[in-house]
C-alpha cells in the first residue's frame, strides 16, 4: 500500500520535473534538426573523382535490398566499362535501410541526409538514374573502381591498376 | 561396401569412388576445382585436401587429395580438422594471388565456383603484399569471352577442351606463373562443344559472351526446366530471362540424355527468341496486301469461321509440340493433316521409325552411345546433324582406354594415368561418309563413298556378319576387305552401335544400318542402333501421323480438285520443305491460309489470316527426341503482346467451333492425356513430366531463385502499383521465388543452387551421388523399346539396286550426284537467326574434290550455277569428297530449291561475285580484344 502510494508520488514529481526542461521539438519545418552526412535518406549515384559514373552494374545493391526497390539492367560501354543501362528505386517501397550502400564495390550508391520526399503520387516516387545521379563523388572523395580492377579499359591497360605487374610475355624463357 | 570414418563418423560407402565424389556424395562440404564428375580426376588444383590417419593410435596424419585417394575400408580421414583446414585456405589464398579485383564486373559473380571455394575455406585476409601478375585476353569468337587473368590454372578447361572435346585450338602455353590458357593466336575457337568452356571454368576466365553484352546475374534469371529445339537429340536446358528477353542457356543435367554438356548450336542458338521479327499481334491480309492487327478475340473469331465455313486442311511441323500437332490434326481431321516434312524427308523419318520399332537391336540413349566399343557411322555426319551424339561418339572409342585400365585395376576416374596408359589406342570407330567430319580424328578409318555405296558397304558388313556371301557386283572390289574387317570388329565387341540418320537422305543407308544392327543381334550381341532424325520433334511428328499421312504434294492435288479451300500451317516455312514453285503453287491453291508461327518468314507473308504463335520459352509442350524419349518444356516467360502458345489458338478456336472433340480439354494436361489415349505410339507421352496437380510437399516449384531481385521496381516505371504474381494454371511452376525448388522429379528442375554452392556445381546436392542420376528421377519418358523389341522383320532390305544406276554422276560426265552436306551453324531454321551463331555462319557453298572441280573448269572460291539456274554457290574444295558428288550446305539461305533434287548439272557461274565477308575489325578483333 505505502509502496504503491511512493510510486505514484514519485511519477508525479518526475512528471513535474519535465515541465521545466528545454523542449526536444522542433518548429519542422522552419527549423531544420542537424542530421549527419551519414544519415540515411535519399538515395543517390555518384560519379568517381574522374568525373566518370561509379556504378558498374553489378546488381548486389538489387539483391542485397529487403524490399527488392531496386531494378537495373547492365550494359558495356565502348570503352569497355560496364554502366547500368537503367538503374530504378522505387522510393515507395524503399526502407532506407542503407543495405545497398553497405553491399556496393565501387561506393556509388550512397545515401543522403536528405529524407524529404513527399509527392501527393506514388508514381513520382520512381526514380530513375537521371533522378539518382549526381555529379559528385559523395561521401567518399577518392576511390575509383577501376583503378584496381583488373578489367582493362580504354585509357588503362592490363598491368597498369594498382598493386599490378605489367603483363607477361607468354613467349618468354626467362623465370 | 568398404566403411570409412570421417571425423570420428562411420559411413558406409560405394567402392571404387575417390574420397572427394565419396564426401560430396555424403553431404560434406569439401572445396575442390580441377576435378569434374564427367572428367574425372587429375589432383592438380591441391585444393580438396584431408588428413589420413594409418590407425586410430597415428595422431599426426598425412595429407592426401581427396579426389587422388580410392577410398579402402577402415580408412580413417579428418576433414574438419585443423591441419586440413589450414591447408585448404592456404591453398585458396595462393590461388587468389594474382587473381583480380574483378568480381563486380565479372559475368562469372554470383555463380563463380572460386567466390563459393573461398567463402567455404574461410580465406578473407590477403597476406602477399606483392604485384598481382596480368595477363592480355585473346578475342575467342563471338561466343565466348576471354579474361585470363582471372585464371586460377585448374587445367579444367583444356582437360574438356582437347582431352573431353577433342578440341586442338585451346592449349595451357608457357611455364611456371607465366601459364597461359588460349589459342596459339587470336581467332574463333574451332570446337563445336566450345560453350561448355562457360560452365567448365571455375571462374570468370571463359564467360558467355552474348552474356556480358546484356548481363544479368544468376540469381536475377528465371528459369524453366526446357528442351533444345536445334536438332532431334533433345539436351535439356535451362534458358534464362530477365525482362522479357531470353538472356542465356545453361546445361540442364540429364544423366541419359546431355549429361553436363551442350553443344553451341543449343546454347548460343536460343536467341532467336529474342529476335526483332517476332509477330506479336494477329494479322489479317486486306485486299490492299497489307497486314491489319487484330485483337487475339477478332483473330480467334475470324479463324473459327474460316474453318466452320471452308474445308480445312493443315500442314503441321517437326518443330512444333506434340500436343499443338495432335491439336491441329483433330481440328481438320487425320487424312487432312500432313506433318509438314518436306517430301523426301517424310518418306526417311517414317522409315526410320518403322526401322526403329521393328529392330531387334536397342535404341541407345546419349549415355549408352557413350559405352558402346566399336561403332559404325553410315552416311550421317553427327557432329553437324545431332551434334551431341558426336561428342558422346568421342568418349566411346575411349572405352578401350579403360579397358587397359581395368586390366590394371586404375580406377576410371583417374584421368591421367589412363590417357597415359591408352595412348593412342581407342575402341574402334568406322566411318562412311560423302566426305571428311570433325569426328575423323578419333575414327580409326573413314571412307569417302557415295550414298549408294554406304549403303552397300553396310548391306555388305550385315551380310558378313550373317556369314552369307556378299552380294557381287554391289559394292566396289576394294571395299570387300574393309567390309569384312568392320564386320569382324563389329561382331567382336561388346556393345556394337550402329549410327545412320536422315543427314544425307538416303533411305538406303538407313536399311542397311539397320541391317548391320539386327544382323548384330542375330550374333547374340547386345547390339544398339541409333538413327537420327532432323528436328527436335520429328520423330514424335512420325508416331503422330503414321506411315499413310498425306503429303504437301498430295494436300495440293486434292486443293486443286476442290476437296479443300482452307489451310492451316503450324509454326513451319514451308519454303524450306520445298523450291519457291512448289510452295507457292501449294499456297495458291487455297482460298484461305492460316499460318501459326512465332517469327516473320515467307511463309507467314504469304497467309491470309497470320497468328502468333509463342516459341518454346514462352510455351509448353512435348518433344519426342531420337531415342524416342518424350520430354517436356515448359515456359520460361510470359508470351508479350498477342503471342499465345499454339495449343491454346487452336483449343481456343475449336472451342469457338464447338467441336465435340474439345468438350473435356480445358488444360494443357487434358491434350497431353488425350493424345496419349487416342495415338498408340504416343501412350507413353503423360510420363513425361508431373501434371499441373503435383505439388512438392505441398507446393509449387519456383522458377525463380530466392535471391531474385528488384520485384518492386521491375515494372514500376510503368505502374507503381505491383500486379498479382500471374498464377501458372498449366504446369507445377510457380512465376515466383515462392516453392521448394528440392527433390522434385528431374522434370522439374527450374534451376540448381544449394547454400554455400551457387556456381553449377551445386548440381551434385540434386543427384543420387555426385556425378550420378539425379534424386527425382531422369527427365522423359522413352517411347521406344530400349532392349530392341521388333522382330527385325521390317528392316530387311529391299531389291537393292544396281551399282550401275547408283553412281551415274561419274559416268554421264555432266550430270553429278548432290549430296546434302548438314552444317552444325546455319542448317538450322531458328538457330542460325541467332545474332552470335550468325556471325560463324558463312553463306552456304557447295563441295566438289580437285579432279571434278578441275573438270568444271572452277577453283576455290568460285561459283557454280546449280541445276540450270535453281541456285549459285561458292565452291570449296574438299579433296575427300567423292568424286561425282557434290555437296551443298542444306538448309542454307539460297539452298532450299536442292533438297528434292538427287542429280543436277553443275556449271561454271562466271558472273557470279563472292559476298562480302567480316574482316577481322569488324568483329572488333582490334579494339575490342582488352575490354569486355
Amino acid at each position: 500500500m505505502l509502496n504503491s502510494l511512493t510510486s505514484q508520488l514519485r511519477t508525479i514529481w518526475t512528471i513535474l520535473q519535465h515541465s521545466f526542461t528545454k523542449a526536444e521539438t522542433v518548429q519542422y519545418p522552419e527549423e531544420k534538426p542537424y542530421l549527419a552526412p551519414r544519415y540515411r535518406g535519399r538515395i543517390v549515384l555518384t560519379k568517381d573523382p574522374d568525373g566518370e559514373e561509379r556504378c558498374v552494374a553489378c546488381n548486389l545493391c538489387a539483391v542485397a535490398c529487403p524490399v527488392d526497390c531496386i531494378a537495373l539492367q547492365q550494359g558495356v560501354k565502348d570503352d569497355g566499362r560496364w554502366y547500368p543501362e537503367f538503374f530504378r528505386i522505387n522510393f515507395s517501397r524503399c526502407i532506407m535501410c542503407g543495405m545497398c550502400e553497405e553491399a556496393c564495390p565501387t561506393n556509388a550508391i550512397q545515401l543522403t541526409p536528405d529524407f524529404e520526399m513527399c509527392e501527393y503520387d506514388r508514381s513520382n516516387m520512381v526514380y530513375e538514374k537521371e533522378h539518382l545521379q549526381i555529379e559528385g563523388t559523395g561521401k567518399y572523395h577518392d576511390y575509383n573502381f577501376y583503378r584496381v580492377s583488373g578489367l582493362a579499359i580504354e585509357g588503362k591497360d592490363k598491368g597498369e591498376a594498382q598493386n599490378e605487374a605489367p603483363p607477361i610475355d607468354v613467349k618468354s624463357l626467362l623465370p | 561396401m568398404p566403411v570409412i570414418t570421417i571425423d570420428g563418423v562411420s559411413y558406409e560407402v560405394e567402392s571404387g569412388r575417390n574420397l572427394l565424389e565419396t564426401c560430396l556424395s555424403l553431404g560434406l562440404d569439401l572445396p575442390y576445382f580441377c576435378w569434374h564428375p564427367a572428367m574425372g580426376s587429375i589432383g592438380a588444383c591441391r585444393q580438396c585436401a584431408l588428413v589420413q590417419y594409418q590407425n586410430a593410435e597415428d595422431t599426426r596424419g598425412r595429407i592426401v587429395m581427396a579426389c587422388m585417394t580410392p577410398v579402402s575400408d577402415g580408412a580413417l580421414f579428418s576433414l574438419a580438422g585443423d591441419k586440413a583446414r589450414h591447408f585448404r585456405e592456404a591453398i585458396v589464398e595462393s590461388l587468389m594471388l594474382n587473381h583480380p579485383h574483378d568480381c563486380p564486373v565479372c559475368a562469372e559473380g554470383g555463380e563463380c565456383h572460386l567466390q563459393d571455394m573461398t567463402v567455404m575455406v574461410g580465406h578473407r585476409d590477403r597476406h602477399y603484399r606483392g604485384r598481382k601478375n596480368t595477363h592480355r585476353n585473346q578475342y575467342l569468337g563471338p561466343l565466348i569471352n576471354h579474361e585470363m587473368n582471372r585464371c586460377i590454372t585448374c587445367y579444367r578447361c583444356t582437360r574438356y577442351y582437347r582431352d573431353y572435346a577433342g578440341g586442338t585450338d585451346l592449349a595451357a602455353m608457357a611455364a611456371h606463373d607465366h601459364i597461359y590458357f588460349g589459342r596459339h593466336q587470336e581467332g574463333v575457337l574451332q570446337s563445336e562443344f566450345a560453350g561448355n568452356l562457360v560452365e567448365v571454368c571455375p571462374t570468370g576466365v571463359f564467360t558467355d559472351k552474348t552474356l556480358v553484352h546484356d548481363y544479368t546475374r544468376k540469381w536475377d534469371l528465371q528459369s524453366a526446366p526446357s528442351v533444345c529445339t536445334g536438332c532431334g537429340v533433345g539436351c535439356n536446358t535451362m534458358p534464362g530471362e530477365r525482362y522479357g528477353r531470353l538472356k542465356r542457356v545453361h546445361n540442364r543435367f540429364n544423366a541419359e540424355v546431355n549429361g553436363y554438356f551442350l553443344c553451341d548450336r543449343g546454347r548460343f542458338g536460343a536467341a532467336f527468341v529474342n529476335s526483332g521479327s517476332a509477330l506479336e499481334y494477329p494479322g489479317l491480309r486486306e485486299a490492299d496486301g497489307r497486314y491489319r492487327a487484330l485483337d487475339h478475340h477478332e483473330a480467334l473469331h475470324r479463324m473459327a469461321a474460316t474453318c466452320a465455313s471452308g474445308k480445312c486442311a493443315a500442314i503441321g511441323s517437326p518443330r512444333a509440340s506434340v500436343e499443338a500437332n495432335f491439336l491441329l490434326r483433330e481440328l481438320v481431321a487425320p487424312e487432312n493433316f500432313a506433318p509438314g516434312f518436306s517430301d523426301a524427308e517424310q518418306g526417311l523419318v517414317s522409315l526410320a521409325l518403322t526401322l526403329q520399332l521393328a529392330s531387334r537391336a536397342g535404341i541407345p540413349s546419349i549415355r549408352s552411345i557413350e559405352s558402346a566399343d566399336a561403332v559404325l557411322v553410315l552416311g550421317e555426319d553427327v557432329t553437324n546433324t545431332a551434334p551431341r551424339i558426336a561428342l558422346a561418339l568421342r568418349q566411346s572409342v575411349r572405352n578401350k582406354a579403360y579397358e587397359l585400365a581395368a586390366g590394371l585395376r586404375l580406377e576410371p576416374w583417374q584421368d591421367a594415368a589412363i590417357r597415359n596408359l591408352a595412348q593412342d589406342q581407342r575402341s574402334p570407330m568406322f566411318i562412311a561418309t560423302v566426305a571428311d567430319t570433325p569426328l575423323d580424328d578419333v575414327a580409326a578409318k573413314r571412307f569417302s563413298l557415295a550414298p549408294d555405296d554406304i549403303a552397300a558397304l553396310g548391306r555388305a558388313v550385315a551380310a558378313t556378319i550373317s556369314g552369307k556371301p556378299l552380294p557381287s557386283g554391289v559394292l566396289p572390289e576394294h571395299l570387300h576387305s574393309e567390309a569384312r574387317m568392320i564386320a569382324e570388329t563389329l561382331a567382336g565387341a561388346q556393345r556394337p552401335l550402329v549410327i545412320a540418320g536422315t543427314g544425307c537422305g538416303s533411305s538406303a543407308i538407313l536399311q542397311a544400318a539397320a541391317d548391320v544392327a539386327n544382323a548384330l543381334c542375330d550374333n547374340a550381341r547386345k547390339a544398339m542402333i541409333c538413327l537420327c532424325v532432323p528436328e527436335a520433334n520429328s520423330l514424335g511428328q512420325a508416331m503422330l501421323c503414321g506411315t499413310q499421312a498425306p503429303d504437301l504434294a498430295a494436300l495440293q492435288r486434292r486443293a486443286e480438285a476442290g476437296e479443300l479451300d482452307t489451310l492451316i500451317v503450324l509454326e513451319n516455312d514451308l519454303y524450306r520443305r520445298g523450291g519457291q514453285a512448289q510452295i507457292d503453287g501449294l499456297l495458291a491453291a487455297f482460298r484461305e491460309v492460316i499460318v501459326m508461327d512465332g517469327l516473320d518468314n515467307r511463309t507467314t507473308s504469304a497467309a491470309t489470316l497470320a497468328l502468333p504463335a509463342a516459341n518454346f520459352a514462352e510455351s509448353e509442350g512435348t518433344l519426342v527426341s531420337l531415342e524416342g524419349r518424350a520430354q517436356r518444356y515448359f515456359p520460361v516467360f510470359q508470351p508479350r503482346e498477342e503471342r499465345r502458345p499454339s495449343w491454346v489458338w487452336l483449343l481456343a478456336c475449336m472451342k469457338e467451333m464447338e467441336l465435340p472433340e474439345c468438350h473435356s480439354m480445358h488444360h494443357f494436361d487434358d491434350i497431353t492425356r488425350i493424345c496419349a489415349a487416342r495415338i498408340p505410339a504416343l501412350a507413353g507421352i503423360t510420363a513425361a513430366a508431373p501434371d499441373l496437380h503435383y505439388l512438392n510437399l505441398g507446393v509449387k516449384i519456383p522458377r525463380q531463385p530466392p535471391r531474385y531481385s528488384g520485384r518492386t521496381a521491375m515494372r514500376a516505371n510503368i505502374s507503381v502499383h505491383e500486379p498479382k504474381q500471374r498464377e501458372d494454371e498449366e504446369t507445377p511452376l510457380a512465376f515466383t521465388m515462392e516453392g521448394l525448388n528440392r527433390s522434385q522429379p528431374g522434370a522439374l528442375l527450374p534451376w540448381v543452387w544449394a547454400p554455400g554452392w551457387n556456381s553449377n556445381q551445386s548440381l551434385h546436392k540434386f543427384q543420387t551421388r555426385a556425378g550420378g542420376p539425379l534424386k527425382g528421377g531422369t527427365a522423359g519418358a522413352r517411347l521406344l523399346p530400349t532392349g530392341g523389341g521388333g522382330n527385325g522383320n521390317a528392316a530387311t532390305s529391299q531389291a537393292q539396286p544396281a551399282r550401275a544406276e547408283s553412281t551415274a554422276g561419274t559416268t554421264t560426265g555432266q550430270r553429278w550426284q548432290l549430296v546434302p552436306r548438314p552444317r552444325i551453324f546455319g542448317s538450322d531454321e531458328l538457330s542460325a537467326l541467332s545474332p552470335a551463331l550468325a556471325e560463324l555462319i558463312v553463306p552456304g557453298f557447295i563441295e566438289l574434290c580437285t579432279a571434278d572441280a578441275a573438270s568444271l573448269g572452277v577453283k576455290d572460291g568460285d561459283g557454280v550455277d546449280v541445276g540450270d539456274g535453281l541456285a549459285t554457290l561458292e565452291v570449296r574444295v574438299n579433296d575427300s569428297m567423292v568424286a561425282g558428288c557434290a555437296g551443298y550446305s542444306a538448309g542454307f539461305s539460297g539452298t532450299g530449291e536442292l533438297a528434292a533434287l538427287a542429280q543436277v548439272t553443275l556449271r561454271r557461274a562466271d558472273a557470279w561475285q563472292r559476298a562480302p565477308e567480316l574482316i577481322g575489325s569488324d568483329r572488333g578483333i582490334g579494339s575490342g580484344g582488352g575490354h569486355v
